[in-house]
C-alpha cells in the first residue's frame, strides 16, 4: 500500500483533533483531542520514516510517546485540581479573568 | 556463532534472498544497504556543561524533597539552586572565554546542540534571569506570618482544595511548596537547550522540558488560588495545543528533507543536495511540505513568544500565575523562544526568507499595535504588563525580520535588557499589598508615590525603560532593533514600531502620573518591606536598566561578537 495514504490519514486525524480542541468544552476531552493530534504526528513521522528509509522519524515517535506521557501527568494533575475546587471541568466555567 | 556470521545476516546477501518480498517496494530500496556498525555517540560534556549542571541540580532537588526533613528543605533547595545557577553561569563564561562563542564555535553532542555566540549569550542571559527569579521565588517576608511560620508566594499544599480544611491544616502545619525550586531548575534547563537546539527533535524536547514545569508553577499561588488554577489550565491546554502544531510541522519538515538536523534541512531548502533518490522525489523537495511545515513550526514558536494572533493566553496566565513565576516566565521564556526562533529562521530557513518575511511583517505589525492599544484599556497592573510584553514581542520581531547580522545582535541585546526590567517590575508588583494579597488593581496604585516614594520611583524607572525613554536600557534596545530593521529593508515596520511605542508610552506614563500626582486613598494598599532577596532582584533590575541605558557600548559589542550562528 502506498505510504502516502498514511499521511492523508495522519492529516485527517490531526484535523479531527484540532477541531475537537476548538469545539469541545470539557477540559479532559480537549486534552484527549490534543493527544489525538500528537498521535497523528507520530503516524506522519513513521510514514515519512518508511518513505525515506531512515530511522529518524521512528526515533522521534518514541520521544513523542514519552513527552505525551509526561504531558498526561502534568495535565491531569492540573485539570483534577481545577475540578476538585470547582466541581466542573468545563473550560467555559473557568472565566474568572475575562474582561 | 561468530560476529561476522551474525553480521552477514544483514548484508546485501541476506536481503537478496528475500528480494522477491521487497521487489515491489521501490521505496524500501533506500534502506536495503548493509547496516553499518553503530558507533557509540560522542558527547562533548564540557561544551554542554551549563545545561548538565542545571538539570543535575534539578534531579538532586527532587532527591532533597524525598530525603531532607521538611524544616530544612527550603534552605537546602535555595542553596542548591543558587549554587547550580551560578556555577552554570561560570561554565558559560568559561566557554565564551575559550572563544566558543566566536572563533571556536561548533556543534556538540552528535549534532544535537550548537555551541555558538547566540546560544552562549542567551544561555548566560537565561541563567542570570533565572538566578534573580529564584531570589523572588524564595521571598518569605511579604505575607504576614501564618501560625508563626514564614510563608512565600506559593500554596502550602498544592493538592488541597482551596478553602478546605485540609488546606487550613497544611497552612497551620507550616507546609511550603519547596518543589518550586527543582521545577524552576528543570524549566531553566530546558530553556538553556531551546536556543541551542540544532535539530528539530531537540527543539521539541527542550520546548516540552521547559513548558511542563511552567504549567505546574502557574497553578501554585498561595492567594487567589482559583485564578491561579484557571491560569494553569488555560496555559496548559493552549500550550499543549501549540506544541502539537509544532510537532506536526516537525513531521512535515522531516518528510520534506529526510533529516531533522538544521544544516541538513537548510541544504535541501537551498537545493544544494546532489543525489536525491528517485524514490524520494515525491516528498523530498516538495514545496507544499516545506511551506506548511515551516508555518506550523513558526506557529508553535510564536505562541511561546506571545505574538499576535497566538497571544490569547498571555494576559490570563500572567494575571493568574504567582507574580514571581510571572516575572520568570515573562523574561526567561521570551529569551529562550526568541533564541530558537532566530536560529530556525536564520539557519534552517534563510533560503525561504522571501516567503516568511511578509508573514512575519504582518505578525510584527499586528503584535506591536494590538499589544499597545489593548494595554490602554487595562485596569489590572499584571494584565497591563502582559499586554506590554506582547507589544515588546512585536518590537523584537522587527529585529528578527532584519535578516542581517545586526538583526541577530540587536535582538540579543534587547532580550538582555528586557528580561531584567521585566523581573524587576513584577518584583515591585509583589510588594504593593492589601488584605487580599497583592493589590493589582490600578486604582489602588493611586498616590503610591506619596506613601512610599522609593518603590514608586523604582517602578517608574522600569516603566520608563519599557517605554523606551533615553538613558534607560529600553531606549538602547529599541534603537538597536529599529536600526537593524531599517537597514534590513523594513523601514515601514520601523514607522509602525515608533507609532506603537508612542501609544505604549501613553499608558506607561499614565501609571506614573497615577502614582505621583493623585491623592492616596485612605484604605489604600501598604508596601511590604522585603527581605534582601527581593531587594537584590529589584536592585539588579535597576542597575541593569541604568547601565545598559547609560553605557550600552560594551554590551552592544558583546552582542555583536556573539551574533553569528554556526551551521
Amino acid at each position: 500500500m502506498n505510504p502516502v495514504n498514511y499521511l492523508y490519514l495522519a492529516s485527517l486525524l490531526f484535523a479531527i483533533g484540532a477541531t475537537g480542541v476548538l469545539i469541545r468544552r470539557n477540559a479532559i476531552v480537549v486534552f484527549m483531542c490534543i493527544e489525538l493530534m500528537l498521535n497523528a504526528c507520530n503516524l506522519a513521522l513513521v510514514a515519512f520514516s518508511r518513505m525515506h528509509g531512515n530511522l529518524d522519524g521512528q526515533i522521534i515517535a518514541f520521544f513523542t510517546m514519552v513527552v505525551a506521557a509526561a504531558e498526561v501527568v502534568v495535565g491531569l494533575a492540573i485539570i483534577v485540581s481545577l475540578f476538585r475546587s470547582r466541581h466542573s471541568a468545563s473550560v467555559d466555567d473557568a472565566s474568572l479573568m475575562k474582561l | 556463532m561468530s560476529a561476522t556470521a551474525v553480521h552477514s545476516l544483514w548484508t546485501t546477501d541476506g536481503l537478496s534472498a528475500s528480494d522477491g518480498l521487497w521487489a515491489h517496494g521501490g521505496l524500501w530500496a533506500a534502506a536495503a544497504e548493509p547496516v553499518a556498525k553503530i558507533d557509540s555517540p560522542q558527547i562533548e560534556y564540557s561544551l554542554i556543561a551549563p545545561t548538565l549542571i542545571v538539570i543535575g541540580a534539578a534531579v538532586l532537588g527532587i532527591l532533597v524533597e524525598a530525603f531532607v526533613p521538611r524544616r530544612s528543605r527550603y534552605y537546602v533547595q535555595l542553596f542548591l539552586s543558587v549554587v547550580a545557577l551560578v556555577s552554570a553561569f561560570a561554565a558559560v563564561v568559561a566557554l565564551a572565554a575559550d572563544g566558543r562563542g566566536t572563533t571556536e564555535s561548533g556543534i556538540a553532542a552528535m549534532g544535537a546542540l550548537a555551541v555558538d555566540g547566540p546560544a552562549l549569550f542567551l544561555q548566560g542571559t537565561i541563567l542570570l534571569a533565572g538566578l534573580v527569579s529564584v531570589f523572588t521565588f524564595a521571598e518569605r517576608r511579604l505575607d504576614p506570618e501564618a501560625h508563626g511560620n514564614r510563608v512565600d508566594s506559593f500554596a502550602a499544599q498544592a493538592a488541597s482544595v482551596p478553602g478546605s480544611e485540609s488546606e487550613q491544616a497544611a497552612v497551620k502545619a507550616g507546609f511550603t511548596t519547596t518543589e518550586v525550586f527543582p521545577l524552576a531548575l528543570f524549566a531553566i534547563g530546558g530553556m538553556l537547550v531551546f536556543p541551542a537546539a540544532n535539530d528539530l527533535l531537540t527543539l521539541f524536547i527542550a520546548l516540552e522540558v521547559f513548558s511542563l514545569p511552567l504549567y505546574l508553577l502557574c497553578a501554585l499561588a498561595r492567594r487567589k488560588r482559583l485564578m491561579s488554577q484557571e491560569a494553569a489550565v488555560k496555559y496548559f491546554l493552549l500550550g499543549a495545543f501549540s506544541s502539537a502544531f509544532l510537532l506536526f510541522g516537525i513531521a512535515l519538515l522531516y518528510g520534506y528533507a529526510g533529516t531533522v538536523s538544521y544544516a541538513g534541512i537548510a541544504d535541501v531548502v537551498d537545493g544544494t543536495v546532489q543525489n536525491v533518490t528517485p524514490a524520494l522525489a515525491g516528498t523530498m523537495g516538495n514545496d507544499a511540505l516545506l511551506l506548511v511545515g515551516a508555518a506550523l513550526i513558526l506557529m508553535g514558536l510564536l505562541f511561546k513568544v506571545g505574538a499576535v494572533p497566538f497571544h490569547m493566553w498571555t494576559p490570563d496566565v500572567y494575571q493568574g500565575a504567582p507574580t514571581p513565576v510571572t516575572g520568570f516566565m515573562a523574561a526567561a521564556t521570551k529569551v529562550a523562544a526568541f533564541g530558537a526562533l532566530l536560529r530556525l529562521l536564520y539557519v534552517v530557513l534563510p533560503g525561504l526568507r522571501w516567503d516568511w518575511r511578509p508573514v512575519m511583517w504582518g505578525v510584527a505589525i499586528v503584535t506591536m499595535l494590538l499589544g499597545a492599544i489593548v494595554a490602554i484599556t487595562q485596569t489590572d497592573i499584571k494584565r497591563l504588563l502582559a499586554y506590554s510584553s506582547i507589544a515588546h514581542a512585536g518590537f523584537i520581531l522587527a529585529g528578527v525580520i532584519a535578516t542581517t547580522p545586526d538583526g541577530i545582535s540587536s535582538v540579543l541585546f534587547y532580550l538582555l535588557a528586557y528580561s531584567f526590567v521585566t523581573i524587576g517590575a513584577f518584583a515591585v508588583v509583589t510588594l504593593v499589598r492589601d488584605a487580599g494579597g497583592e493589590a493589582t488593581h490600578l486604582s489602588k496604585w493611586a498616590g503610591l508615590g506619596r506613601r512610599s516614594p522609593l518603590v514608586a520611583a523604582v517602578f517608574a524607572v522600569f516603566l520608563l525603560a519599557f517605554a523606551g525613554i533615553p538613558l534607560t536600557s529600553g531606549f538602547a534596545g529599541k534603537f538597536a532593533v529599529f536600526k537593524a530593521a531599517a537597514e534590513g529593508g523594513a523601514g515601514a515596520l520601523v514607522v509602525v514600531g515608533v507609532i506603537s511605542s508612542a501609544i505604549a508610552a501613553f499608558f506607561y506614563i499614565r501609571v506614573i502620573v497615577l502614582m505621583f500626582f493623585s491623592e492616596p486613598k485612605p484604605e489604600g494598599p501598604t508596601v511590604a518591606v522585603p527581605s534582601p532577596l527581593t531587594m537584590t532582584a529589584i536592585g539588579v533590575g535597576v542597575a541593569v536598566t541604568l547601565v545598559l541605558g547609560l553605557a550600552p557600548q560594551y554590551f552592544l559589542d558583546l552582542a555583536n561578537q556573539a551574533g553569528v550562528f554556526v551551521r
